[in-house]
């Protein structure tokens, strides 16, 4: 067997697993990663990078096929024929073309980089089996990166017509009728982008509304605009059995209902990926499904670090990789902790959110007395040009101090505005701050300053 | 001449004080050094103290069975052509005479006594106000000291401001923040990181605190001490507790209260308890008694001279509500707060303060589930109130909440036996518990 010496071992090349790599190498480490299928993990190649493609060739579909805001601004068009295998062979070739890239820059930075699975044998050897063969890698510290799943539903597992959020990125043609499970961001983003590409959708939630996760104000454009796409949305209701081409749901009333779907996408969640690849024999520290870590990504056991999703929620994949650069610093010899104050986190539904800190319930809970200053994009002009006023940004801060303490949008397009949320927030920015400085105009983000105008009670444009 | 005085010396390892059993000399006398002048008795031994000088006693520091602290007067010498011991101290001379006043066993202490404490307390505000004043200014000179920000809160600073810290290894929950919303600067940083403060801030509690305050116990404090040391000493206690039923009476007494007018104001319950006791004793004349245990003499009284167990700003009290038998409910309650605030005040005459009969001890919400007191002597009883509370009780096959409270009373065991005691209890309790009968006459 190839023996591997080596002083960092990485294992999953996903967002997180790469960028330490990078970082590592970057820093003079020598640095194994292993990835078992393909680099850039469950983000880019069956994540965020191709749902995005999907949607972006859906919204594109969607609006030329309703042509109603295409006549107000006096354009008129035959309707549009859609190749859909086409359409997915061109966010195959993205991904293929973010795949080289990462390949790239991990040869780059002098990381070696082995295509096959990973058994740790111990906290400082892993074997790694490859098509070219058998290696035993023997490094100084190891860094677990193996992300997370799908989550199955026992009543409902993957395969033939119940797909998970990978499968669903894969299908060669759109189902005529899609039943999602799941009213979470993946079920939301997909499910919308199919309906957008003429897939009749049914979205099943077992708890009272859409986003549970993300506070009711923030959602109700979405499910505004569920209605508008024809999406029915059940919710407090649970899905029991596909078969025949329907689902099976029991409704909140207890009554039954069979929904007619050809396809049915299971999106309930995602499960750390700890089992499998000889994690257990090292017995760390857990902390539920996850590894335990502190503000540093270290484990339970000494050189032994994890980052990502494998580490717990918000499974985002820019938290990975802030904890992957990091933990490549600290193994070689910096100082340093995740001591962020924010992590963005956005749906890329229709409208977008974007959730950064605090909102104002939490906002209340852990600090008293607090300012909330909302603006809404029907009184910006740049999202009038844009035919696509609907939504607001919120600025929650308190009321003491005017610290901001969260900052919330919903609207097209707002996903972009998540990094001068962040910026505020890790700035420790107060009101002030955010409505002393100029925002271009015309522009979405102007709303942003207007909402912090509003919290400190004088408002320009409402 | 030079007066000389001798102080009760250390008589043994350990020993505080200790007991004058025998005078050799008396004042007039003349002695030689060296001769001995008394024998003073401690817990290990008696010991016999010899004068250092020769010359004439002028005072004895203390009758024989007085125990006298080491260090204090013990006897004054006029010892002719040395110099005067007392010049040299005459402030502190001024205590030490008063010492050596005649012995004042039997007698109560003068009330002269205590007006002294009340002033040397209203002082030290006054000093302890002044003390911060004092310190106020040094404080707004020196910004650096407490704690940079309330507990709990993070520190507030940018994300390269947090790496700089991090990495020249400074706890950015120690530094002060100058900026808005009490932001740490880059400036902040580098003067912490330049002079970082002397010693770092204490959490709370987390030092090991050492001090030691020393209080002298002298005055007022020092008669409750002796009295309630004697009391133990000689009293043979037992404590007995019963609970009562007070539904009944609280339903009197609120309805009382809703018609409460100037003359007749609001009540609370120890106006009900006095004359239920009154009452009781009239039966139990074994408990409204006095003890002479010196003399070996019971005094039973006809009069119910009620002691109102009181906290005052100089400690415990107990003022007396003269002749409770000739007392209906509300003047009851009228003499009680006329007494108890005239000792609140330093105002009690002296009759007001002696001659109790029988004591009664409340303290209110504060009275706990049970209580131990301590019989005053020379009385043979003292009747303890602890707290109302609501409790679920077993009446006619269910629970119901009652309103009750806890009597728990001490006897002098030496001459009131434990069934009187319990008996005499339960009558108070059939009177608090059947109101009415508080009030028919016998």
């Amino acid at each position: 067997m190839n023996e591997l010496p080596c002083k960092v071992l990485v294992i999953g090349g996903g967002p997180g697993g790469y960028v330490a790599a990078i970082r590592a190498g970057q820093l003079g480490l020598d640095t194994i990663l292993v990835e078992a299928e393909r680099l850039g993990g469950t983000c880019l190649n069956v994540g965020c990078i191709p749902s995005k493609a999907l949607i972006h060739a859906a919204d594109a579909a969607h609006a030329l096929s309703d042509p109603h805001a295409f006549n107000a601004i006096g354009l008129s068009i035959g309707p549009p024929k859609l190749d859909f295998a086409k359409t997915i062979a061109w966010k195959d070739s993205i991904v293929a073309r973010l795949n080289g890239g990462v390949g790239a820059l991990l040869k780059k930075a002098k990381v070696r980089t082995l295509l096959g699975t990973a058994t740790i044998v111990d906290g400082k050897t892993a074997i790694v089996r490859a098509d070219t063969g058998e290696s035993r890698v023997h490094a100084e510290h190891l860094v677990i990166a193996t992300g997370s799943e799908p989550m199955e539903l026992p009543a409902l597992p993957f395969g033939g017509d119940i797909l998970s959020s990978t499968g669903s990125l894969a299908l060669t043609e759109v189902p005529r009728a899609l039943a999602v499970v799941g009213a979470g961001y993946i079920g939301m983003e997909l499910g919308i982008a199919f309906a957008k590409l003429g897939a009749r959708v049914t979205i099943v939630e077992a708890l009272s509304r859409i986003l549970p996760l993300y506070d009711e104000e923030l959602t109700q454009p979405v499910a505004r605009r569920l209605a508008e796409l024809g999406v029915e949305t059940l919710v407090n209701a649970r899905a029991l059995e596909f078969a025949k081409s329907a689902l099976r749901v029991a409704e909140a009333d207890g009554s039954e209902r069979a929904i007619a779907a050809d396809k049915v996408l299971v999106a309930v969640g995602r499960r750390a990926r700890t089992i499998g690849f000889g994690l257990e024999s090292l017995d760390l520290t857990m902390s539920g499904p996850f590894v335990r870590v502190d503000d540093r990504c270290a484990t339970s056991m000494r050189n032994v670090w994890a980052i990502g999703d494998v580490t717990g929620e918000p499974m985002l994949a820019h938290r990975a990789m802030a904890q992957g650069e990091m933990v490549a610093e600290i193994i070689a010899g910096e100082k340093r902790t995740f001591d962020r104050v924010a992590i963005a986190a956005i749906c890329f539904t229709d409208p977008e959110i974007v959730s950064v800190g605090l909102a104002p319930d939490a906002a209340k809970a852990a600090h008293g007395e607090i300012r909330v200053g909302l603006f809404p994009f029907r009184a910006n002009g740049r999202a009038m040009t844009k035919q696509a006023d609907e939504g607001f940004v919120r600025v929650t801060a308190r009321a003491d101090s005017h610290f901001v303490l969260g900052i919330h949008a919903v609207g097209a397009g707002v996903s972009e505005l998540s990094a001068t949320f962040a910026l505020a927030l890790e700035m420790g920015a107060r009101l002030e701050d955010v409505a002393l400085t100029i925002h271009a105009h015309p522009t979405m983000s102007e709303a942003f300053h207007e909402a912090a105008l509003s919290a400190l009670g004088k408002p320009l444009h409402i | 001449m030079g007066v000389r005085s001798i102080k009760m010396p250390d008589v043994g390892e350990g020993v505080a004080e200790a007991e004058i059993v025998e005078w050799a000399v008396k004042v007039g006398d003349l002695v030689r050094e060296d001769q001995v002048v008394a024998a003073v008795m401690t817990d290990k031994a008696t010991v016999e103290i010899p004068t250092p000088v020769a010359g004439s006693v002028l005072a004895l520091g203390g009758a024989v069975g007085e125990v006298l602290a080491v260090g204090s007067e013990l006897i004054r010498i006029d010892a002719p052509g040395l110099p005067d011991s007392l010049a040299a101290a005459a402030p502190k001379a001024a205590p030490a005479r008063a010492e050596l006043a005649p012995p004042q066993r039997d007698k109560p202490a003068p009330m002269e006594q205590a007006p002294p404490a009340p002033k040397a307390g209203a002082e030290a505000p006054q000093r302890l106000a002044q003390e911060r004043h004092a310190a106020a200014p040094l404080r707004a000179l020196e910004p650096r000291t407490g704690a940079p920000r309330p507990p709990g809160e993070k520190p507030l600073a940018s994300p390269a401001v947090r790496m700089k810290a991090r990495e020249a290894g400074v706890d950015l929950r120690f530094v002060r923040g100058s900026g808005p919303a009490g932001r740490i600067t880059d400036e902040d940083l580098d003067a912490f990181i330049a002079r970082p403060p002397e010693a770092p801030p204490k959490g709370p509690g987390r030092a090991p605190n050492t001090a030691v305050e020393t209080i002298k116990v002298v005055g007022m404090r020092r008669r409750i001490a002796q009295n309630m040391a004697e009391s133990s000493r000689r009293v043979a206690h037992f404590s007995y507790v019963e609970e009562i039923d007070v539904t009944a009476l609280e339903e009197l007494r609120a309805s009382l209260n809703a018609h409460a007018t100037e003359e007749r104001p609001k009540l609370t319950m120890l106006p009900f308890l006095m004359l239920a006791i009154v009452k009781a004793v009239a039966d139990f004349p074994q408990v409204n008694a006095h003890y002479d245990d010196d003399a070996d003499v019971i005094q039973r009284f006809g009069a119910v001279h009620l002691g109102v167990a009181t906290q005052t700003p100089n400690g415990l009290m107990v003022p007396v509500v003269r002749h409770a038998e000739t007392l209906g409910l509300y003047a009851c309650a009228r003499e009680m707060r006329r007494v108890s605030e005239a000792a609140r005040q330093g105002v009690a005459a002296r009759e007001e303060l002696t001659g109790s009969t029988i004591t009664l001890t409340s303290l209110g919400a504060l009275g706990g589930v049970a209580s131990t007191p301590v019989v005053n002597r020379p009385e043979v009883a003292i009747v303890g109130v602890n707290k109302m509370v609501v409790k679920p009780v077993w009446r006619d096959g269910g629970f119901v909440p009652r309103k009750t409270i806890n009597l728990s009373s001490s006897f002098d065991h030496r001459v009131v036996d434990g069934y009187d005691a319990a008996t005499f209890i339960q009558r108070v309790r059939a009177l608090i518990e059947t109101p009415a009968t508080l009030f028919i006459e016998d």
